[in-house]
């Protein structure tokens, strides 16, 4: 056995049922064994894909992405999809190829110090100097990813040692490292405080956030809303933890968020951040949140705590294990007149859109689509306008809603639709981009169709780098510079090019039937939405 | 492998420390210790690297930190041309009878003794790295809680070598 197929006995015995990937000479060892194992191999177009493809992956299934590229180029193009994963805390295990031991340092072929380049991009990275240490490392890399605050780990292997005899494998079973011991339960008092103070506020409210989704709290989070009738939030990262129609739920909050939402949160005496970063686009302005109110601070990372706005109640440790214990702790409160006042907040909410009836309403047709989705299904939004409509109006019920919060990243959706889709074949998932987005991403078209996995895609088309514009239109008086997007392909030749079906929907007469008729398609299909170019959100 | 001493003069700018530390790291370096410093002049920093390597290896190491944007100078500390001095704070177990033994331990090597408890003493000493080690080495036989060394600081000897940062 060489250090390649110790590194496939690894992926195995951690149930690795896929890695993303795109190869190159420095990672041929590994390739060349895994066509010997169970573990599927996706190819992608671009390195970037590959991560955001893992990352997709393990958002549905909560266990670690992989991916697999070459040294180099490989290596660095996938930066962007670690960044990407890294913001969000989602779980990845990246493995890139890398040159001959000996020569390392020495700037050849395809050499990039890719340990060095991803430093501030991942939880941790290793540098294989010993074949014998491949079982530790990937035990130890699958570990730190998924536990304590998820997030991704590199692990870069010289080819000399992919090819270097491995004299003995055995996959360790358990794993302890010195210097890393996540907190995981609660501190029994602080966890006293909180239902201390929760059983005396008058306006409570929940903020959840991705880490909510992450540690797998989302139905203990809701029965504990539930069970004493607090009202809940979440940020861009924790929508679907509440079904949208909930009662208890008021929606998200954020300077892209709902205004009833943020009012809540303002106004609220007892704030319980759950798995929030408390970052600039969700809380604008760490004060409100503090001044005058008690601010619980839940999160497993204990640097998050106090780093955007000072907690009265830090609590450190795993959404789900916290909640486990809370749902069974007693208080009462009585919240009913501060629900009284939310409600009416969300009654009087003015929806200030005056769509124009020559183009699609994308708020609508949202709204539409995800109506008529299934119910557990997953719908991926990209980065833009078309994220911050999907954001407000995306109906998630049972299903999942999965987008690039932290990053930002452009072209995230399609990819990472990719991986769900994969990760579960049964259920429907869609991805929905901007005109500017789908093309940082067109080229794994041919993914899906090589690997036949089937593709929905929306395309909100406007001609327009559309957040870009709409700031552009704010900031210097629609001085517009560099976010047209003229030069677009026609996307009904395009994506017949792969074989896909093409439906286009102009306006919102026929907005029904066509998005049926994308539902039901049983082919890859890509639906186009033509939207009003100067529309905002 | 042969040990060398480079002393850089580098503008001190922020995250001038970890440029020269990713680049030992990227081209896998061997840094046994390094110590910097602002200079009389604050617009700069002076920094001792203690390295180790064969001699191309050695060469390149200096050609590739004197690249470095930050850079100014790099020059050896030859060991007869130069004086190196590192800082040790050693915790030391002792009881009350074991303090005057310790304490005399550390005289003999001009150390000082800088904070006594009932259960254990720090003792201060300066020198160059052997003298360090051959004080830890006397230890050998108390319990050491705790040992601090700041690595090496070194400047070369007279004034013909000074670079004048005006």
């Amino acid at each position: 056995m060489i250090g390649a197929d110790a590194i496939v006995k690894c992926l195995e015995a951690e149930k690795v049922e896929q890695v993303f990937g795109y190869p190159g000479v420095a990672i041929c060892p590994f390739y060349n064994s895994i066509l010997d194992s169970k573990v599927r191999t996706i190819l992608v177009r671009t390195e970037q894909n590959a991560a955001h493809a893992a990352s997709g992956v393990a958002r549905m299934t909560g266990r670690p992405g992989v991916c697999a590229v070459t040294s180099g180029p490989g290596a660095t193009n996938i930066i962007t999809g670690i960044a990407t994963a890294f913001a969000d805390s989602i779980p990845l295990v990246v493995i890139t190829g890398q040159v001959n031991s000996e020569l390392l340092g020495s700037d050849v072929f395809q050499e990039a110090d890719i340990t060095g380049a991803t430093e501030s991009f991942v939880k941790y990275s290793y540098l294989v100097r010993n074949v014998q240490d491949i079982p530790q490392i990937f035990k130890e890399a699958f570990y730190i990813a998924n536990s304590g605050r998820k997030g991704p780990v590199l692990i870069d292997v010289p080819i000399d040692i992919q090819n270097a005899y491995v004299s003995k494998f055995s996959y360790p079973s358990e794993v302890s490292l010195r210097t890393y011991k996540p907190t995981v339960k609660g501190n029994a008092v602080q966890m006293k405080k909180v239902v201390y103070e929760l059983g005396n506020a008058h306006r409570p409210i929940i903020c959840a956030g991705g880490g909510v989704l992450t540690s797998g709290a989302k139905l203990l989070v809701r029965s504990f809303a539930e069970q004493h009738g607090i009202p809940v939030v979440t940020t861009m990262m924790g929508k679907g933890v509440m079904p949208t129609d909930h009662p208890l739920y008021y929606g998200m909050v954020g300077n892209n968020g709902i205004d009833y939402a943020n009012r809540a949160m303002n106004e609220a005496d007892v704030i319980m951040m759950v798995g929030a970063r408390v970052a600039d686009r969700a809380v604008n302005q760490p004060d409100l949140i503090t001044k005058g109110k008690t601010l619980i601070h839940i999160d497993v990372d204990p640097a998050e705590i106090g780093k955007n706005a000072i907690s009265t109640i830090p609590l450190v440790g795993d959404a789900k294990t916290i909640f486990q214990e809370l749902v069974e702790m007693k208080f009462s409160g009585d919240y009913d007149d501060w629900i009284g006042t939310l409600e009416e907040y969300r009654k009087n909410h003015k929806n200030r859109r005056n769509p124009s009836a020559a183009y699609v309403d994308p708020a609508r047709f949202i709204a539409m689509l995800s109506g008529a989705m299934e119910e557990n299904a997953v719908y991926v939004a990209d980065v833009g306008q078309n994220q911050i409509w999907s954001c407000a109006n995306a109906v998630i019920r049972k299903g999942r809603f999965l987008t690039s919060g932290g990053m930002g990243t452009m072209g995230y959706s399609i990819p990472c639709a990719l991986g769900a889709k994969l990760a579960e074949p049964d259920r429907q998932v869609v991805a929905v981009c901007g005109d500017g987005s789908f093309q940082m991403s067109m080229m794994e078209l041919a993914t899906f169709v090589q690997h036949h996995i089937q593709a929905k895609i929306v395309v909100i088309s406007n001609g327009y780098l559309g957040m870009v514009r709409q700031y552009q239109h704010y900031a210097y008086k629609d001085h517009y510079s560099v976010v047209s997007l003229d030069g677009s392909p026609d996307l009904e030749k395009l994506v017949s090019a792969y074989g896909f079906d093409y439906l286009r929907l102009e306006n919102m007469r026929n907005a029904k039937r066509v998005i049926e008729k994308f539902l039901k398609d049983e082919n890859n299909v890509l639906l186009e939405c033509i939207v009003d170019p100067m529309d905002l959100v | 492998m042969q040990k060398r001493v480079l002393q850089l003069l580098a503008d001190n700018n922020s995250g001038v420390l970890s440029r020269i530390s990713g680049l030992f790291s990227r081209r896998g370096y061997n840094i046994e210790s390094i110590t910097a410093g602002v200079t009389a002049d604050p617009r700069f920093s002076r920094i001792t690297i203690v390295t180790s390597g064969d001699r191309d290896v050695l060469e390149q190491i200096e050609k590739q930190v004197a690249k470095l944007e930050d850079v100014r100078t790099v020059c050896e500390l030859k060991p007869d041309e130069s004086v190196y001095r590192e800082l040790a704070l050693v915790k030391v177990r002792t009881t009350a009878a074991q303090r005057q033994e310790i304490v005399s331990l550390a005289s003999i090597f001009r150390g000082n003794i800088i904070d006594v408890a009932p259960d254990c003493v720090i003792i201060e000493v300066t020198g160059n790295q052997s003298k360090v080690d051959a004080l830890l080495k006397l230890l050998e036989g108390h319990e050491i809680l705790e040992l601090a060394r700041t690595g090496i600081a070194g400047l070369s000897r007279g004034s013909e070598g000074v670079t004048h940062l005006a």
